[in-house]
C-alpha cells in the first residue's frame, strides 16, 4: 500500500530521517515506536505531502504523494490540534469531513453512533466549540474524524497520548477491529510500548531518523523493544 | 524579586518570534514612533501659536475644551492597541512569588507604556511654552500634573474593562452622539468638562485631586487582580456557549457550499475575523473624505475611482489579504484533505465579490453627492471584482503570516504584509485603476475614464479561470512554505 524509497529529509547539516526503503502492505496494523527526535512525525508529515523530502518518493497506493493529490481520497490522518478546526463543534467538523469526503449527514451519524462508547457523552451534544474542549477530547474528536468516508490509508499520531485509561482500552479495540478485515492500511506512532505490541501486527523502531528494528509482533516483542529502549 | 521580573520581560522580549524576524518592519516602527513623537512635540510646541493666531481665544481654555474627546480618544486608542499586563501570568503562579508582587509588577510595567509617556510629548513643550508666554508658572505645573495623572488613570481604566465590550463600545458610542451634537450645537458637553480641567490651572493644589483619583484607580485594579488570580476566575480563559448551525441552503453549491459554509462560521466566530469586518464596514465612508471636498489634496478627480475602489473594497482589502492565514490554525489538515486548491480560492472569492456587492448597495448614499459620486464606487466595485479580487488572493500566497482568530492583537497591521511581492501588488491594485481612468479623463473625458476603468474589470472577470488557474499553481509552489511559516506561531 505504501512504499517509500531513498527517503532523507536534512535541515541544515542535520539529517532527521534516513530511511533506504520500506514497504507496508496493504491491511496492515504499522506501529511506529522511538524516542523523541527520532522521525515519526517527519516521517508522517512525509506520507502526507505537508514536508518535502530532501531525497527520495514517497508511493501511496501508486501515487507518488508529492506530484499527484490522488492519494487524498484515501487516506486520513491526525497528527495533532493542526487538524482541527477550532471554531467548529465537534458535530460541524464531522460534518465538514464528511462533506469533503463525499459523505452524506446521515453517513456521517451513522459512524458516529459506532463511537458512543468511545465518546463516553462528552463530545456530541456539548454546546461547545473545539478550541474549547480539554486536550483528550480533542483528541477523541480529531481520532473518530480520520475514520470519516472509509479512508483506506488512516495515519495516527500518538493517538494514545492525552488519552484516559478507559479511552485508551477503547481505541486499542478500534485499531484491532479495523485491520480484522484487511482493507484499511492503519499507521500508528506511540511512545507506550505496551500499547503498540498489543495492537499493531509489525513494529519499526526509529532511532535519530533510521530504521533499527522491523519487527514481526510476537509474545517476545515487548521484551524485546522494552531492553533496546532500556539499554 | 523585582530582578526575576525583570529579566523574564527582558527575555520575552528580545526573543518573541517577531522579533528577530523582519528588521525592516522594526524599523518602520521606530520610524512610525518617532513620526508621532515629532508631531505631538510639533503640536505641543506650535499648538499656542496657532490657537492664538487662529483667533480662537486663550489657548490653555482652548485646549481644555476639547480634553474630553483627547482623553476618551485616549481611552480608545489603548482598548483596540495596548497590551494586557496579565497574559503571561500564569506560569508565576504556582512559584515562590508573593502574589501581590506580581500583581504590582504587572501593573507597574504598563507605568513605562508608550501610551502613557507618548502623552509628555505634547503636555510638555506645550507647557514650557505657556509658562514662557507668561501664564502663571503654579498654575501650569498644578495643570500638568493633574492632566498627566488623568492620562494614567486611563492607563487604569482600560486594564480594568479589558474585554468587556459591552462596557465599552456604549460608552463610545455615547461620546461620539456627544461629538456629533457639538458639531451641529445641539449640546456642548465640553462647557460642563472643561471647568474640571480649568480649575487645575485656577487652583493649582485641585491636580491632587486626579493623583488621588488615579491612586484609587491603581489600588482597585490592584485588588481587582490579585482577588482574580485564580485559574477559573481572572486568568480562566472565556468559553462561547456553541450551537451548531447548518446553513443548509448552502448545500446546493456543492464542495464550494461546503468552505462557503465554513467561512461564514470562520467570520462570525472569531473576534480576529469579527473585527475585519467591522473595519470593511468603516471603509464605507472613507470616500466621505473625498466626496464632501474636505480634504483639499483630494480635490483632484482622478482621487474619485481611488475613493471608489476602497468604498467598496473594504473588505477585499481587509479580509482578502489574508487569504489564506485565516485558515493558519488548521492549514495542516486543509492540506491533507480531499482539497482541491480551485474550489478553496473560489469560496473565498466569491466571499469577496459577495461582501464587494454589498458594500456597493450600502454605499447607495454617496448618490447625495451626485450620480458622479456613486459612479465612482459602481466602478471601483466593478474594478475591484474584476481584478483586485484576484490580486488580493495572489498577495495572500506570500503572506505567510499565522492569524490567531481569537485574539484581536495585530488586527491593525502585521510586519509580515510588508514584504516587497504584496508591496508590488499593491500597485495595480491602486494605482493602475488610477491611471487608467487619469489616461480617459484627460484625453477625452470623465465618462471614458469610468468606461476605461470599468471595461478592464469586466476584461479581467472574463479571464476568471486562465488567473484562477495560475493562482493555483502558485499555492501549490508555496505550499511548503506556507505549512512551515504557520507552525511558527507568533
Amino acid at each position: 500500500m505504501i512504499y517509500t524509497q531513498n527517503l532523507t529529509k536534512t535541515y541544515g547539516d542535520q539529517t532527521v530521517l534516513n530511511i533506504d526503503s520500506l514497504e507496508i502492505p496493504k491491511g496492515q496494523i504499522f506501529g511506529l515506536v522511538g524516542n523523541n527526535g527520532a522521525g515519526k512525525t517527519t516521517f508522517f508529515s512525509l506520507l502526507l505531502d505537508l514536508i518535502q523530502p530532501t531525497t527520495g518518493k514517497v508511493i501511496n497506493n501508486e501515487v507518488q504523494v508529492d506530484i499527484s493529490e490522488a492519494w487524498k481520497p484515501f487516506t486520513s490522518a491526525f497528527i495533532d490540534e493542526t487538524f482541527l478546526i477550532g471554531y467548529l463543534t465537534p458535530e460541524e467538523y464531522f460534518y465538514f469531513i464528511g462533506e469533503l469526503r463525499g459523505q452524506t449527514k446521515a453517513d456521517v451519524n451513522e459512524l458516529l453512533g459506532n463511537f458512543e462508547d468511545f465518546f463516553h457523552g462528552e463530545i456530541l451534544g456539548q454546546k461547545k466549540y473545539l478550541r474549547d474542549l480539554s486536550k483528550g477530547n480533542q483528541k477523541r474528536v480529531g481520532i473518530v474524524a480520520s475514520f470519516i468516508g472509509k479512508p483506506q490509508v488512516i495515519i495516527l499520531d500518538e493517538p494514545f497520548a492525552n488519552l484516559d485509561p478507559t479511552t485508551q482500552i477503547r481505541l486499542k479495540e478500534i485499531i484491532k477491529n479495523l485491520g480484522r478485515d484487511r482493507e484499511v492500511t492503519v499507521l500508528v506512532s506511540s511512545h507506550d510500548l505496551i500499547h503498540v505490541t498489543e495492537v499493531c501486527e509489525r513494529i519499526v523502531v526509529l532511532n535519530k531518523g533510521e530504521i533499527v528494528k522491523d519487527i514481526q509482533t510476537s509474545k517476545e516483542t515487548l521484551k524485546e523493544l522494552e531492553l533496546f529502549f532500556g539499554g | 524579586m523585582f530582578k526575576h521580573f525583570f529579566n523574564l520581560q527582558w527575555k520575552s522580549f528580545f526573543r518573541a518570534a517577531s522579533f528577530k524576524t523582519n528588521l525592516a518592519f522594526k524599523i518602520l516602527m521606530i520610524f512610525g514612533a518617532l513620526y508621532f513623537m515629532v508631531i505631538f512635540l510639533f503640536l505641543g510646541v506650535g499648538s499656542y501659536y496657532i490657537i492664538e493666531k487662529e483667533g480662537l481665544g486663550n489657548p490653555l481654555l482652548v485646549v481644555n475644551k476639547y480634553m474630553i474627546y483627547y482623553l476618551v480618544m485616549d481611552v480608545y486608542i489603548r482598548y483596540m492597541l495596548q497590551k494586557m499586563p496579565i497574559l503571561n501570568i500564569k506560569p508565576l503562579l504556582y512559584l515562590p512569588f508573593k502574589k501581590s508582587q506580581v500583581v504590582s509588577y504587572s501593573l507597574g510595567k504598563t507605568i513605562f507604556s508608550f501610551f502613557n509617556w507618548a502623552h509628555a510629548f505634547f503636555f510638555v513643550p506645550f507647557s514650557i511654552v505657556l509658562i514662557i508666554e507668561g501664564y502663571n508658572p503654579m498654575g501650569v505645573i498644578g495643570w500638568h500634573l493633574g492632566i498627566m495623572a488623568l492620562f494614567y488613570c486611563n492607563n487604569f481604566v482600560n486594564i480594568m474593562m479589558n474585554n468587556k465590550d459591552n462596557v465599552f463600545y456604549p460608552l463610545v458610542a455615547f461620546l461620539a452622539v456627544l461629538g456629533v451634537c457639538q458639531y451641529y450645537e445641539w449640546f456642548d458637553i465640553t462647557l460642563y468638562t472643561a471647568p474640571i480641567f480649568n480649575i487645575f490651572y485656577d487652583i493649582p493644589w485641585t491636580s491632587l485631586i486626579s493623583w488621588g483619583a488615579l491612586f484609587g484607580l491603581y489600588v482597585s485594579a490592584f485588588n481587582y487582580f490579585k482577588k482574580n488570580m485564580y485559574l477559573d476566575g481572572g486568568l480562566a480563559t472565556k468559553h462561547d456557549i456553541a450551537r451548531s448551525e447548518d446553513y443548509t441552503w448552502l448545500n446546493r453549491f456543492g464542495n464550494l457550499g461546503t468552505f462557503l459554509k465554513n467561512d461564514i462560521k470562520l467570520i462570525k466566530r472569531n473576534k480576529r475575523s469579527k473585527t475585519t469586518v467591522i473595519m470593511s464596514f468603516v471603509f464605507i465612508f472613507y470616500g466621505l473624505l473625498f466626496f464632501t471636498g474636505s480634504v483639499e489634496a483630494y480635490n483632484n478627480p482622478v482621487w474619485k475611482i481611488f475613493a471608489g475602489i476602497f468604498v467598496s473594497g473594504g473588505f477585499l482589502f481587509s479580509f482578502g489579504q489574508f487569504v489564506p492565514s485565516w485558515d493558519s490554525s488548521y492549514y495542516p489538515l486543509m492540506m491533507s484533505q480531499n482539497i482541491q486548491y480551485k474550489e478553496y480560492l473560489s469560496s473565498k472569492w466569491y466571499l469577496i465579490i459577495i461582501a464587494t456587492i454589498i458594500s456597493t448597495i450600502l454605499s447607495a448614499f454617496y448618490l447625495y453627492f451626485g450620480w458622479d459620486a456613486y459612479l465612482a464606487v459602481i466602478v471601483g466595485a466593478i474594478y475591484n471584482v474584476g481584478v483586485n479580487s484576484y490580486l488580493v488572493l495572489w498577495g495572500g500566497a506570500y503572506i505567510k503570516t499565522p492569524i490567531d482568530l481569537t485574539s484581536n492583537k495585530k488586527a491593525f497591521g502585521d510586519k509580515q504584509a510588508f514584504n516587497v511581492k504584496t508591496l508590488l501588488l499593491t500597485l495595480p491594485k491602486l494605482l493602475l485603476p488610477i491611471l487608467i481612468y487619469g489616461i480617459g479623463h484627460y484625453l477625452i473625458n470623465p465618462t471614458a475614464g469610468y468606461i476605461f476603468v470599468a471595461l478592464t474589470g469586466v476584461l479581467g472577470f472574463a479571464f476568471k479561470n486562465v488567473v484562477f488557474n495560475k493562482i493555483e499553481k502558485i499555492y501549490k509552489k508555496e505550499k511548503y512554505k506556507t505549512l512551515l511559516a504557520y507552525k511558527q506561531k507568533a
